[in-house]
């Protein structure tokens, strides 16, 4: 598998460490019920047989955290943007 | 012998040498061991795998179900060699396998007599009594029993290589359709490689006899490949097989750099696989005859039409005196009376059908070949093959035969198109299964796409080559390449009714047409569970000889259609890959890298022994002479250090670098205690957690400046602690404006500790650096030069508990700050010590390391629950304070020392109350690290215990049955020695 | 017809033709006591021990394809009960007691082989952990050795790499109950008896949504063959389990992932029992048919494709060769890959839901196989009695809420680890 990393170009994924779900958002830890919101932050995914946003840091690469839209179906690859880029 | 006087494209004027069980032949370069063996009349050549009937060559080509063989002996014996894919070379060794005593007389053919009890599935209904007896008695006989050949004695003594290679459009298969696809491509500039599993580019062209643009399809061949060859962005890979297709036009391919040779030659490796990644794919990998299911259709002798042709015309070989052939189609009848035009003496053509198209049987005519339309074959006999019972028009003969050449049909070489789950499609006309939906990027070309015609694979090569190159951004068009068309017609035919003998679906696996009908009766009826079942399809061909009968009996059983039935799937890869080959160079010593640490060249020179940690070599003890084992060296060293001083290398530590405005506050979010209010010129302990609150890394961080922090972490965690902060930097808080470098490497770190260690320091450090106690305290910083000039970082804190430094060079310079601080310690007996005498000091202090830090342990599991700021949020915090981890009976930090003074007291015991039963109920607890403390003169150990900080004093049971052991222990303060820190401040 | 060495024999004189249906061809009834949706090892179980063991034969097993067609057929085989946590020992222990009479159970020989499982390890904290998981086996009356390297030399002489190692063997820890079973068989074996206790085994039968009553309450399934009512649904459906749940709102603790598995052409015998390496993700064990099993980590990033990539086969292959310097003359035969339900803290749930009559059976990572009796065993008693049997009281899904996460490797909330 190709990654499209905005920064290096398309890579040899080996290159590349993946952690999961690009679109899970920390919550406030200030709110009152930040046990229930940061456990659902923590464990709970929509895990999608479909298009999906994926985070993969470019470890032996330029080390940027950067997420993939991929399809979990078929693995195809539509872009790719740097993490930082990413609108919360 | 069965070598014609004359043809083939052998080099007779290269006799080679080679052997069979032992026994010597000639054969010819150009050949392969199975043209070889026919060559000389060998037309046994193997067993099976259950009823071990004899077996001989069946096809001419890497699908071969029959002929395998041990190819080499020793550390080199290859089981399960093709010996139709291998190119003969002198000194060639091979043998039978699969059969005892001989290939000749093997015991276990006595299977076949008992095969009505052994048929599909017999082994799930017997054995079950006694349920003792199926490890001892039942499947040692079944283990023995099975397997093919015997893997190589000792180690592979070959090397074997990875490469990558890029381009615009991969060909696979040399054939007629790659040829053209290849040349299409090419011709546009775009970078073309066309790789072929044989050492010989062609494919079915150096066995066919017809013409292209007029001229014979040979000599088309040698101007296709040298118009390729003088081509500067055209790579030509022979002996090279695609074996699988992954994502993003990755492809796996194996190339066969030695095994044309008796050994590799020298700095050459055996074989070398090809990660190539192409933006376009032609597949061109043609298609083969299958077999016809009917009575002893398995015997020696039987063989597909297509090679009994490439025997003839390739090789110059007639596998027998006479031939006869029994098909179902137009292309089988082209190839006997090709055969038969090339010197084999093909005397009866059987076929199924009652019309066939005028213009074959005149050619069979013209040869004196006998024609019988709407005949079958019903049986066979012979060990080897010596005569064929044909039935036609209700009528049985008996005809002498060496050779029974078959066709069922021809099969697409699809395997690649479906390694992304695509399942083929039925195509009635052609009776055949068609590529459904190739993976991206690939096109289908010739025979493997059901074009299987000279013209047809000609055109749709060339077209589709044009096609992909055009698709990789070049302007390209297909090449010109005419040749007449050839009859072409079949009639679907899988099995002959009412056969006498068995009759075999899948050869190798020894699985009849019999044993398709139990799996049908038994309700095994999805093409998966009839594979699953009767194993039909497991074999070394993955399927592609025996699938098609097989499902189509299946289709027949449930009165469902062929398509309908469906296939299965083949999977990666599309001819089995040696293990050596995927590994590479990555095996022994080299499997991983080695990281020596900036001192390891010194404590080589030392004497030191050395321990694996993670991909670091570190110096574990240093061992003088006389000294009986490590305990008494570790012993030594520890005591050294606490008296005087003791230096070690503690490069290893992962290093990072923070700079920025908001260096301080990110640290505040990733540590549990404060950063942003440590003072410049100071370092400070600090841990981190994981967002679920477990401890993820500790490690001191220090202040060098107002914007510039340096982190250190542990060996193990060095990796991953980088990368976490880089997720927290650019996902979690991309408003922080920090910059991270590791510099692990960049740095040498250098420890020494003991009461001494300030008077080692004072003699290597340049001024202006003030070593003392108040320039620079515990937890202090300095930064200037060491050894006259060499920039260094100095840290005063240690790990032993003890007075201590941590000095930092640039890493070119840390084994010379190694030999400095050796000279200058050398007045008080500076003592190297290793990982081992570490690890007894840090237990000895009660400071936690990776065997605590193991991922269940939360910062107050450990000890550490006071550090945690209450004053900001961290990272870790909010889970931290889920009930789980706040209930009172959870494991914590503690010491243990053994009631009997004498005692050894080992990591991994559990605890439990004294008198305790041992169950899972009574489980306190267990040790995490043990060791010899000579500062206490006992065994001593860090455990985590059920509330572990309020029971010091009390005893328990340190429950090791695995080694035989239950000794009472004292829980105790961690921290044996020096528990207020004294020794550090001094 | 029950088997047996006679009734093989009488059919072998009779040419085979008097053997019938392994099970019933059903098709869906209106309405069951019990729905398992799932056809798989775990489902089958489930069905089986529902019947046996509660009285339950009122029951559907629907299965989208051919039972047996998701991970009990893609799995390397292996049994063993070598956990380390409270949360996990007890339960594979009793799954390999179950095991252990299985075959005679079922009347079904699924070839359980007791040739051992050893687990390699190459430094002082790797075999101090290995002595913490020794005893703590058997505290939970489970078999356990620790051999130190000569032990290990003594079971494989001639295979290990002992010499040249860059990660050198300094002992193992061995489990000699552990071994293998034939995965097909195990399936095939439930199968045929529980539909022997009368239940329904419905294949090509596709769930793609739950029947709800008023108060949200799921009361039955939509299927490709019509909708079927159920007094409780059972979901045993690992590779699809969020593609269900998502359609109840449900959001689970679970990524999916693809694993890759091989098999090497026939040998004969060379790997008794079943190795892992210590140094790298690698197991192998050798199949009664002579090939090598072998397999390693999960490719690491979500999927649904049952396929995986390269970087991972040479991994794998790169361990063999380490572990094992003569095996490179022997060629992989084929792969495949399964779609893991990988959990957030790599233990599987085994529990009733906050939603009436719907109970889930998840997050088996690559761990599945080996637990499908005890599996079956314990979701059959939780659907029955609506509560956890004490075996997988802790395999709760509120356990990640609570803290009370059973982490065997320790590497955290992060499924690709596990």
């Amino acid at each position: 598998m190709r990654i499209p990393c905005p920064y290096c170009g398309l890579r040899d994924s080996h290159e590349f460490t993946y952690l999961g779900d690009a679109t899970v958002k920390r919550p406030d830890p200030a709110a009152p019920n930040a046990l229930d919101t940061f456990s659902d932050y923590v464990y709970l995914r929509d895990n999608p047989a479909g298009a999906h946003r994926d985070l993969w840091y470019h470890a032996s690469g330029c080390r940027s955290w950067v997420v993939l839209e991929r399809d979990t179906r078929n693995h195809a690859i539509g872009g790719a943007t740097l993490a930082r880029e990413v609108t919360p | 012998m069965s070598r014609l006087p004359s043809g083939g494209r052998i080099d007779r004027s290269q006799p080679l040498s080679f052997s069979f069980d032992g026994k010597a032949y000639k054969g010819f370069a150009g050949d392969t061991l199975a043209s070889a063996l026919l060559a000389n009349g060998v037309r046994l050549v193997g067993r099976s795998f259950k009823y071990h009937r004899a077996r001989g060559i069946f096809s001419a080509g890497s699908e071969e179900p029959n002929a395998l063989v041990e190819l080499r002996t020793g550390a080199r014996r290859e089981p399960n060699t093709r010996a139709t894919t291998v190119e003969l070379f002198d000194g060639l060794s091979a043998q039978s396998q699969n059969r005892w005593p001989s290939l000749d007389f093997d015991v276990m053919s006595v299977n076949g007599l008992l095969s009505p009890f052994l048929g599909a599935g017999f082994y799930y209904k017997t054995f079950m009594w006694p349920a003792a007896f199926w490890e001892k008695l039942y499947e040692p006989i079944i283990r023995r029993a099975a397997g093919l050949g015997r893997a190589a004695e000792g180690t592979d003594p070959d090397s074997y290589e990875k490469a990558y290679a890029f381009c615009d459009v991969l060909v696979i298969g040399g054939g007629a359709a790659g040829l053209t696809a290849a040349l299409s491509a090419a011709r546009s500039g775009a970078r073309v490689i066309i790789a072929d599993e044989d050492f010989a580019l062609g494919g079915r062209l150096l066995s066919e006899q017809h013409p292209i643009d007029g001229a014979p399809a040979t000599s088309f061949v040698a101007k296709v490949e040298a118009e390729l060859a003088s081509l500067p962005n055209v790579r030509i890979m022979s002996r090279t097989t695609v074996f699988g297709v992954y994502d993003s036009g990755d492809y796996g391919a194996l190339e066969k750099v030695s095994d044309h040779l008796a050994v590799p030659a020298p700095f050459q490796p055996r074989q070398r696989m090809w990660k190539i990644n192409a933006k376009q794919a032609v597949l061109a990998s043609g298609a083969f005859d299958r077999p016809i299911v009917f009575g002893g259709n398995d015997r020696p002798g039987v063989m597909s039409a297509q090679a009994l042709r490439t025997y003839a015309v390739r090789y110059g070989v007639a596998p027998g005196n006479s031939a006869v052939l029994f098909a179902n189609n137009d292309y089988a009848w082209s190839a006997a009376l090709d055969a038969a035009e090339a010197g084999v003496r093909l005397t009866t053509i059987v076929d199924v059908r009652t019309e066939v198209a005028p213009a074959l049987t005149a050619r069979a005519k013209a040869l004196g070949t006998r024609v019988i339309l709407g005949g079958e074959v019903v049986a066979t006999s012979g060990k080897v093959l010596t005569s064929v019972i044909v039935r036609s028009g209700g009528r049985e003969e008996t005809i002498s035969t060496e050779v029974l050449a078959i066709s069922g049909g021809t099969t697409p070489n699809l395997h690649l198109t479906s390694h992304f789950g695509s399942k083929p499609l039925y195509n009635k006309e052609l009776a055949a299964f068609l590529p459904n939906t190739p993976p991206p990027g690939m096109a289908v070309a010739g025979a493997a796409g059901g074009h299987f015609s000279l013209a047809a694979t000609l055109r749709t090569g060339a077209e589709l080559g044009a096609a992909a190159a055009t698709a990789a951004g070049f302007n390209a068009t297909p090449v010109a390449a005419q040749a007449e068309e050839t009859p072409s017609g079949i009639s679907a035919f899988w099995q002959v009714k009412g056969a006498r003998g068995k009759a075999f679906v899948d050869f190798q696996n020894d699985v009849t047409n019999k044993d398709v009908t139990v799996a049908h009766r038994e309700g095994y009826r999805s093409v998966e569970l009839l594979k699953r079942y009767t194993t039909l399809g497991m074999a070394t061909d993955q399927g592609k000889n025996s699938n098609m009968a097989g499902l189509a009996i299946m289709a027949e059983l449930t009165g469902q259609g062929i398509g309908e039935t469906g296939t299965t799937l083949f999977r990666p890869p599309y001819t089995p890959v040696a293990l050596g080959a995927i590994a590479g160079h990555h095996r022994g010593k080299d499997f991983r890298p080695t990281r020596p640490t900036p001192s390891h060249a010194w404590a080589k020179e030392r004497g030191a022994m050395f321990v694996e940690a993670g991909q670091w070599l570190r110096a574990q003890y240093f061992p003088k002479p006389g000294e009986k084992d490590w305990l008494e060296t570790v012993i030594r060293e520890v005591k050294a250090t606490r008296a005087s001083v003791g230096m070690i290398d503690v490069s290893t530590f992962g290093k990072i670098d923070l700079k920025g405005p908001d260096a301080g506050a990110f640290l505040d979010r990733v540590y549990i205690n404060m950063f942003s209010t440590l003072a410049v010129g100071k370092a400070r302990y600090g841990v981190m957690l994981r967002e679920d609150g477990i401890v993820m890394d500790d490690g001191t961080t220090s202040r060098l400046s107002p914007e510039h922090y340096v982190m250190t972490t542990t060996t193990a965690n060095a990796a991953k602690v980088y990368q976490h902060l880089e997720f927290c930097l650019q996902v979690l808080w991309p408003e922080l404006d920090v910059q991270l470098a590791s510099i692990t490497e960049q740095w040498a770190q250098i420890s020494i500790s003991g009461p001494k260690s300030r008077e080692v320091l004072a003699k290597v450090v340049d001024a202006p650096i003030d070593v003392s106690n108040e320039a620079l305290p515990y937890m202090g910083v300095a930064q200037g030069t060491v050894m006259g000039g060499v920039k260094t970082r100095i840290f005063r804190l240690s790990f032993a508990g003890e007075l201590g430094y941590e000095i930092a060079v640039p890493a070119r310079h840390g084994e010379k700050l190694v030999r400095a601080l050796m000279a200058a310690g050398e007045p008080f007996n500076i003592t190297p010590y290793g990982t081992e005498a570490l690890a007894v000091m840090r237990v000895e202090k009660g400071h936690v390391s990776g065997s605590e830090l193991n991922g269940h342990t939360s910062a107050r599991d450990l000890g550490l629950g006071k550090m945690a700021s209450t004053k900001k949020d961290f990272l870790g915090r909010v889970l931290s304070g889920r009930p789980a981890f706040l209930e009172e009976d959870r494991p914590i930090l503690a010491g243990f020392r053994p009631v009997d003074k004498t005692k050894r007291i080992r990591a991994g015991a559990h605890f439990m109350a004294i008198g305790a039963e041992p169950v899972l109920e009574n489980d306190e607890g267990y040790m995490t690290a043990a060791i010899f403390s000579p500062t206490v003169d006992s065994w001593i150990g860090l455990g985590l215990i059920k509330r572990g900080t309020e029971r010091w004093g009390e005893k328990v049971r340190a429950y090791d049955p695995v080694r035989g052991e239950d000794i009472e222990v004292e829980i105790c303060d961690p921290a044996f020695v020096d528990p207020k820190g004294e020794r550090l401040r001094v | 017809m029950r088997y047996s060495a006679l009734s093989l024999f009488a059919n072998a004189l009779m040419g085979q033709k008097g053997w019938k249906p392994a099970w019933r061809d059903a098709a869906p009834k209106p309405a069951y006591d019990v729905i398992i949706v799932g056809g798989g090892g775990h489902g089958l179980a489930t069905a089986y021990y529902l019947a046996k063991e509660h009285g339950i034969r009122n029951v559907a097993v629907l299965e989208k394809g051919w039972i047996g067609s998701g991970n009990a057929g893609r799995n390397t085989t292996i049994i063993r009960s070598n956990y380390l946590l409270p949360g996990n020992e007890p339960f594979y222990e009793w799954s390999m007691k179950l095991w252990e009479g299985l075959e005679q159970d079922v009347n079904y020989n699924s070839m359980v082989s007791q040739r051992g499982v050893l687990n390699l390890c190459h430094s002082d904290a790797q075999r101090d952990a290995y002595a913490r998981r020794a005893n703590a086996m058997r505290i939970n009356g489970a078999d356990s050795e620790l051999l130190d390297q000569d032990g290990v030399r003594a079971m494989y002489p001639h295979l290990l790499d002992f010499d040249n190692a860059r990660f050198p063997i300094k002992g193992g820890l061995l489990q000699k109950r552990g071994g293998t079973a034939r995965h097909d068989a195990v399936v095939w074996g439930y199968a045929r008896a529980a539909d022997k206790l009368g239940v329904d085994i419905v294949q090509n039968c596709e769930v793609n949504g739950f029947i709800r009553d008023a108060s949200g309450a799921v009361v039955g399934v939509e299927t490709t063959r019509g909708p079927i009512r159920a007094g409780k649904v059972g979901l045993a459906v690992a590779g699809s389990t969020s593609r269900l749940t998502c359609k109840l709102d449900m959001r689970l603790p679970i990524e999916s992932h693809v694993l890759q598995a091989f098999v090497s052409e026939g040998l004969k015998p060379l790997i008794d029992g079943v190795i892992t390496f210590g140094a790298g993700h690698f197991y192998v064990s050798q199949s009664d048919k002579g090939g090598l099993v072998f397999g390693g980590d999960i490719d690491g990033y979500n999927s649904y494709a049952q396929r995986g990539n390269l970087p991972v086969v040479e991994d794998v292959a790169e361990s063999a060769m380490a572990l094992m310097p003569s095996i490179g003359r022997v060629r992989m035969l084929r792969s495949w890959g399964g779609i893991m339900d990988m959990s957030m803290d790599g233990t599987p749930i085994i529990d009733k839901t906050h939603i009436p009559g719907f109970y889930l059976n998840t997050g088996w990572c690559y761990g599945g196989f080996k637990a499908t009796p005890a599996s079956g065993w314990c979701f059959a008693w939780t659907i029955a009695k609506d509560v956890a049997h004490a075996r997988n009281a802790l395999m709760r899904l509120d356990r990640f809420r609570t803290g009370h996460i059973i982490d065997e490797k320790g590497v955290g909330p992060q499924p690709n680890l596990h």
